[in-house]
């Protein structure tokens, strides 16, 4: 006999959800992805939180292919980037900015160690493309156009690859068998490299030689002069000459003891540095601006007076009387501007170096119809990259930009991309960007409290002595910790917290990797989820009527 | 097999024979000697696979009480008086949720003033809570009652109250034919309940309803115990075939046959009007009595069938319903919807007043020459009443009434 | 074979153990709530209010009872929000076996159910009694004293949410001082409920020497799953005492539960500890402390403490005492530290 439990009292199981309490919402929950700031403001356009999250589940491989989908270069950004990414990353407001850099450098050396080699599936093209200059942004071009299927040719006038990479950064701060290995792979993948090979003629190569299309990138490397009133002037050199001499292998340069470098970008600081390295006893710096103003990035200027470069803020150089430097005091005015004191000291020193800029050698492009320069002599270009030329961009510091290797890897990419599309007659469109993701989206209550990492740097006396690599890596303990610290600012990182804590039941868990959806029928609209979303990956929205 | 024996210890043997499985005992006289005959049986292993549980108040008693019936056991618990009242809304829950729960009552009145000693106070002011209310004459009956009432509860998923006179037959020595486990064992199945806690079928029990269906729900009980009106006379019937007794039923007619005048009573108390019916019949008056068994569900059909020719009922009752009378007597008069029969009401035995022979005797024979109020109050010391009324018309603070009556009896006026 | 990989020897900075799951860590390490397969003891369609912190926390609970339990697990349920609002008719939001009798008697009637299982040798069937902090210190304060005592294989666990919400707001022995209610109206010389009223229902737990009391909040998940696995790993009578914020009877935001709550741990007003025998065996740290009248600010029913031309200062000053007592108590601050 079967049982019948008594009428209205006693009710079978879960039959309330035939009560579509949905109905009750005035907002409704939504998922979204926000931009993070990281990726925001990476001029290489990497997804950083995206290896970032395969870092954090120790998947380096994984992470280091996305990484690679936009950067060929980690082991090399990972020294050389002055991390913009880092500069906003929220959780700066929350104890210290995750330290992206050191995880970028940890799965290069990963890439290193393993032997691997970046997967990428397009067919060939049939397409040729030459890229002129194989510094970073010619590098990066050449590494994307071959992922897309383009056969690349790179020709470079110098004698090796690598351009600013090689020839403006000092070894300290990036190791040569990192960037040699790290060309050589781009190489590996089918890129000819000619090297001692200068372009004088773009028109040819379109119409002889039979490339579709060319992208120049030959970067600044002549040293801006100035002129400074001498009644005998002593050993002046410049920045640039000093640093690709560091490389050739040529004699190094005799500076005598004492050493001025003029100017305050980071060649300045570079080439300052250098010189300590090379045995000057006092190399000073001098600046008409103060800290505040200096273009150099404040680590740079930090580490140089840690090795014990003095830097006069607030002078000009005035006049030069063989070793006796005249210099005049500067103040700044209320638009931030430099203005003169009368007032006057000297300077006793040996050589002066002047790292005052750098100007582009256009001469080669002369000829070719339709290619407008901008100003500061630098090449146009629109906003595919393109010249006024059919078919010729350009790139890197050759084109109006911030003349860093992460931008110039940018351009690279960027101008692969604009190539592609225009060597298959389409238009290549970027996506559109989601809203950023703001540290006010976010609930930090649920990341725990996690100091950076902190990189090993080489002892004082090393630095001063030699051209050892100043900043060491991270073990894999603390790269998966500094990965881990990430607080994947504006996009689902399945904690489960949506899930877990809707008090309707009302959120759907649908399985690893295929994050959460909302069960519509029965949200009430609470806004929990929203608000006690670590990352801020949920948004209310007001119900239509 | 005959005993001699406290009419607790019976009840609480033959409970114990009728194997509850969970026993919620709480001390209040005058049930308190059937618990406590339970728990002696539980602890000497007699009752084996019993849960004696003692707990902090009859409330948390009838509770612990339901929780172990909705998960299946066998429930049983006892109380009285006061604390029938303090767990008053587990009563009413225990029905509700049609749990078949067997309770013993020790009847006893309630204070204030506070008495121990024995009315139907308690179980009438519950007789509407759902649950059948079955009330012995005898400590044979209550022993009967006690084996009928759990198949009784158990067949229909509705619980069950023993009414038992407090003292009078709780506390009373006497020859009491107790019955073997082996008997009862053959009598009562094991409990199959309707619904149970289960989690390989987990119902929700005792959800909220509203107006939407909770007519049908009230009904349904009603029902129940419209059914029950069958049930109870078939289960003595069978009783009667196992143990050769016939105890139970719904009323208990005792020479009716042409009776002009006829007595309803609830209890022991009938033991008492029999003995009066016999001496009145002896001396030529044609009167007979019925015991009421069933007071919940009431046999309305078989009362008026009983009382049936009769020319007057006076129905004595051991409770009083204030400002009305009898509630007995109004059950009694809605059975006589079809027959014009006066009804008259004796309040007798209240707070354990002794009734005796002779008055009820002279009760019945004013009746009978048709003399009898409406609401007679056998015994009423009508000086007492009269003085305390007078008392308190001439001053304002005239103090406690049950004290002062007490003085004046002690004083000897 | 232990792992010692980098994976494994790394703790979890990202989100610490804090959020509700987390794909890094073991599954065997995620809470309850996390998983594809939990009871859902309480399904969709209940009609508690937006942003029910007794829904959350009965759910939460409930399903950690299940998992401990592996399923054999009947829940008895005073009267009150959580018994009403799971069970209109002709519906129930219940997945597992449940028991609703009276408002006074859950631990009673758990105690019964608990003895049937145990008389029918069916002890691996575990019972839990759930109720409001009005059922549970007051009206049932009765049988649940009364099922501690018997040391009754039941966990009771009260959902405090601080008055009579089910009724309309009115004053419970738990309603915290100056807090209004329709009881403790906001008016007069001392508005809102009276200082030095008021019963500590885990204290007095803890004073039947049963074998586990600990107090809970909807806030931190973790603790509070440990906490239920734990007792449901023991024998006798246990108390769980779980905080649960009301957003209609504390008139605040219904996205605000879970903040509030974390608050008032946060705070020192609602100390999360565990008790076995009558000795506290364990204080959870705060992490971040936070001033009472954070807390309190964002309630409606404290705004009456922050009037613009006058904030009560007394009040607030006697409630923030309230909370550094707690503090002292019970140890809840880092290394003995100071407020940051």
């Amino acid at each position: 006999m079967t049982m019948t439990p008594p009428f209205a009292i006693t009710l079978d199981p879960g039959t309330s959800l035939a009560n579509e309490t949905g109905s009750w919402r005035t907002e409704r929950p939504v998922y979204l992805d926000r931009m993070p700031p990281c990726n925001n403001g990476c001029p290489a356009g990497e997804n950083i939180q995206q290896w970032l999250y395969h870092a954090e589940a120790g998947d380096y491989f994984t992470a280091w292919q996305k990484l690679m989908e936009d950067n060929p270069l980690p082991g090399v950004m990972g020294r050389v980037c002055y991390h913009p990414c880092e500069s906003v990353c929220n959780r700066a407001q929350l104890d210290e900015a995750v330290g992206i850099h050191a995880v970028e450098r940890f799965l290069g050396r990963q890439a290193w160690e393993q032997k691997w080699t970046p997967e990428f599936t397009a067919e060939p093209s049939g397409k040729r493309v030459l890229v002129v200059g194989a510094g970073p942004s010619g590098l990066s071009a050449a590494y994307h156009l071959t992922r897309l299927g383009h056969a690349v040719t790179v020709r470079e006038a110098g004698p090796m690859a690598g351009g600013m990479m090689r020839f403006g950064i000092p070894k300290y701060r990036l190791p040569r068998d990192v960037l040699d290995y790290e060309i050589q792979r781009i190489l590996d993948m089918g890129v000819e490299l000619q090297l001692n090979t200068t372009v004088d003629d773009i028109e040819a190569a379109f119409t002889q030689e039979g490339f579709n299309a060319v992208f120049v990138a030959v970067g600044a490397h002549l040293a801006k002069r100035i002129n400074i009133p001498a009644n005998a002037a002593g050993k002046i050199l410049d920045a640039v000459s000093v640093l690709r001499d560091m490389e050739t292998g040529a004699e190094p340069p005799q500076l005598g003891r004492r050493v001025i470098v003029y100017g305050g970008g980071n060649t300045a600081m570079d080439v300052a540095r250098t010189t300590k390295r090379l045995g000057a006893d006092d190399t000073m710096i001098v600046y008409r601006r103060s800290r505040n103003e200096m273009p150099a990035h404040d680590f740079e200027a930090r580490e140089a007076e840690e090795e014990g470069v003095m830097i006069h803020w607030l002078r000009t150089i005035k006049y030069i009387d063989e070793t006796t430097f005249t210099v005049e005091k500067m103040e700044i005015d209320e638009a931030g501007r430099p203005q003169p004191t009368g007032v006057v000291e000297t300077i006793e020193a040996d050589t002066l170096i002047l790292a005052l800029g750098q100007d582009v050698d256009t001469s080669f492009l002369e000829n070719v119809a339709g290619v407008e320069l901008a100003g500061d002599g630098v090449v146009s270009v629109n906003d595919q990259m393109m010249t006024g030329r059919d078919g010729l961009f350009a790139g890197g510091d050759m084109v109006p930009s911030e003349r860093t290797v992460t931008v110039a890897v940018g351009h690279g990419k960027k101008a692969a991309r604009h190539i592609d599309a225009w060597l298959r007659d389409t238009l290549f469109e970027s996506a559109e960007k989601p809203e950023l993701s703001k540290f006010t989206d976010l609930n930090t209550w649920y990341y725990d409290d996690a100091p950076r990492a902190i990189q090993p740097t080489l002892n004082l006396v090393r630095r001063q002595s030699g051209f050892d690599e100043i900043l060491q890596g991270l073990t894999e303990d603390n790269a998966l910790f500094e990965a881990r610290r990430c607080l994947s600012c504006g996009n689902c990182f399945e904690c489960d917290n949506c899930y877990g804590i809707c008090p309707d039941n009302a959120v759907e868990k649908l399985g690893p990797g295929n994050r959460f959806a909302f069960k519509y029928d029965y949200c009430k609209g609470c806004g929990i989820c929203a608000t006690e979303c670590p990352c801020g990956a949920i948004k209310m929205m007001a119900e239509e009527i | 097999m005959l005993k001699q024996l406290e009419g607790s210890v019976a009840i609480a043997e033959t409970v114990a024979y009728c194997r509850p499985e969970v026993v919620c005992a709480y001390p209040i006289t005058p049930q308190t000697h059937i618990v406590e005959g339970v728990g002696a049986l539980v602890k000497s292993g007699v009752l084996s696979n019993c849960e004696f549980i003692n707990v902090e108040s009859e409330f948390a008693a009838l509770s612990v009480a339901i929780g172990a019936s909705a998960a299946g056991a066998r429930a049983y618990t006892a109380t009285a008086s006061q604390g029938l009242l303090f767990m008053a809304e587990a009563v009413y829950n225990a029905a509700g949720l049609g749990l078949p729960i067997v309770m013993t009552i020790g009847n006893r009145a309630i204070g204030a003033p506070i008495n121990i000693w024995n009315d139907h106070s308690d179980s009438m002011a519950l007789k509407d809570a759902g649950w059948i209310q079955l009330f012995a004459e005898s400590n044979q009956e209550a022993v009967d009652l006690h084996i009928q009432a759990f198949r009784l509860a158990e067949e229909l998923s509705c619980p069950v109250m023993v009414c038992v006179d407090g003292f009078i037959l709780t506390h009373a020595y006497e020859r009491i034919d107790v019955p073997t486990q082996e008997e009862v064992d053959a009598f009562l199945p094991p409990f199959e309940p309707v619904q149970v806690l289960d989690p390989t079928e987990p119902y929700s029990i005792g959800a909220m309803v509203g107006p939407e269906a909770f007519t049908e729900v009230r009904y349904l009980g009603h029902q129940k115990q419209l059914q029950a009106l069958h049930l109870i006379p078939e289960i003595a019937k069978v009783f009667q075939d196992v143990f050769g007794r016939e105890t139970g039923g719904l009323v208990h007619p005792y020479r009716t046959e042409n009776a002009e005048t006829m007595i309803v009573a609830l209890g022991s108390i009938n033991g008492t009007i029999k003995d009066v019916v016999d001496a009145m019949r002896e001396s030529g008056t044609a009167i007979g009595s019925i015991g009421v068994c069933s007071f919940r569900p009431f046999p309305l059909e078989a009362l008026a069938k009983a009382l049936d020719g009769a020319k007057r009922v006076i129905v004595v009752e051991k409770s009083l319903a204030p400002g009305l009378g009898g509630m007995l007597t109004s059950d009694v008069r809605m059975s006589l919807l079809r027959q014009a029969i006066p009804v008259h009401t004796v309040i007798a035995g209240l707070g354990g007043r002794p009734v005796t022979g002779v008055s009820l005797t002279a009760a019945f024979e004013l009746a009978v020459n048709d003399q009898l109020e409406d609401v007679h109050f056998l015994d009423l010391d009508h000086a007492a009443i009269e003085h305390e009324v007078e008392r308190s018309r001439l001053t304002r603070k005239s103090g406690p009434t049950a004290e002062n009556i007490l003085r004046r009896l002690g004083s000897g006026v | 074979m232990s792992d010692t990989s980098a994976t494994q020897r790394v703790k979890f900075y990202q989100t610490g153990t804090h959020t509700v799951g987390n794909r890094l860590l073991d599954e065997a390490d995620r809470t309850v709530q996390a998983s594809m397969e939990r009871a859902n003891a309480i399904t969709s369609g209940h009609r508690a209010c937006q942003g029910c912190g007794e829904a959350l926390g009965a759910r939460y609970a409930l399903d950690s009872a299940m998992r401990a339990t592996e399923g054999k697990l009947v829940a008895v349920n005073a009267t009150g929000c959580l018994e009403v609002f799971t069970t209109p008719y002709p519906e129930t939001s219940w997945q597992i076996p449940w028991l609703h009798s009276l408002f006074g008697n859950a631990p009673a009637v758990a105690a019964g159910v608990a003895a049937a299982f145990r008389v029918k040798g069916r002890e691996d069937v575990r019972v839990v009694a759930q109720g409001g902090d009005g059922g549970t210190a007051d009206i049932g304060f009765g049988c649940l004293s009364g099922m501690f005592e018997r040391n009754d294989d039941v966990l009771y666990i009260c959902y405090d949410n601080e008055a009579y919400m089910n009724t309309g707001v009115q004053r419970s022995s738990a309603t915290p001082p100056a807090a209004r209610t329709a009881t403790t109206p906001a008016v007069g010389d001392a508005p809102g409920n009276v200082f030095g009223t008021g019963k500590n229902l885990p204290l007095i737990a803890m004073a039947h020497n049963i074998p586990y009391v600990a107090t809970a909040s909807v806030a931190n998940l973790h603790d509070l799953e440990a906490k239920v696995e734990k007792a449901m790993g023991m024998r006798g009578a246990r108390y769980i005492h779980v905080m649960v914020p009301c957003p209609l009877g504390w008139g605040s935001a219904s996205d605000a539960t879970i903040n509030l709550a974390r608050m008032a741990v946060e705070s020192g007003l609602f100390p999360l500890f565990e008790a076995e025998h009558g000795a506290v065996t364990k204080t959870n740290k705060i992490r971040h402390q936070i001033p009472v009248a954070d807390y309190l600010r964002p309630q409606l029913r404290f705004a009456h403490l922050f009037k613009k031309d006058r904030e009560n200062t007394e009040s607030l000053q006697r409630i923030q005492r309230m909370a550094d007592a707690n503090i002292k108590r019970f140890d809840l601050l880092e290394d003995g530290g100071s407020a940051q």
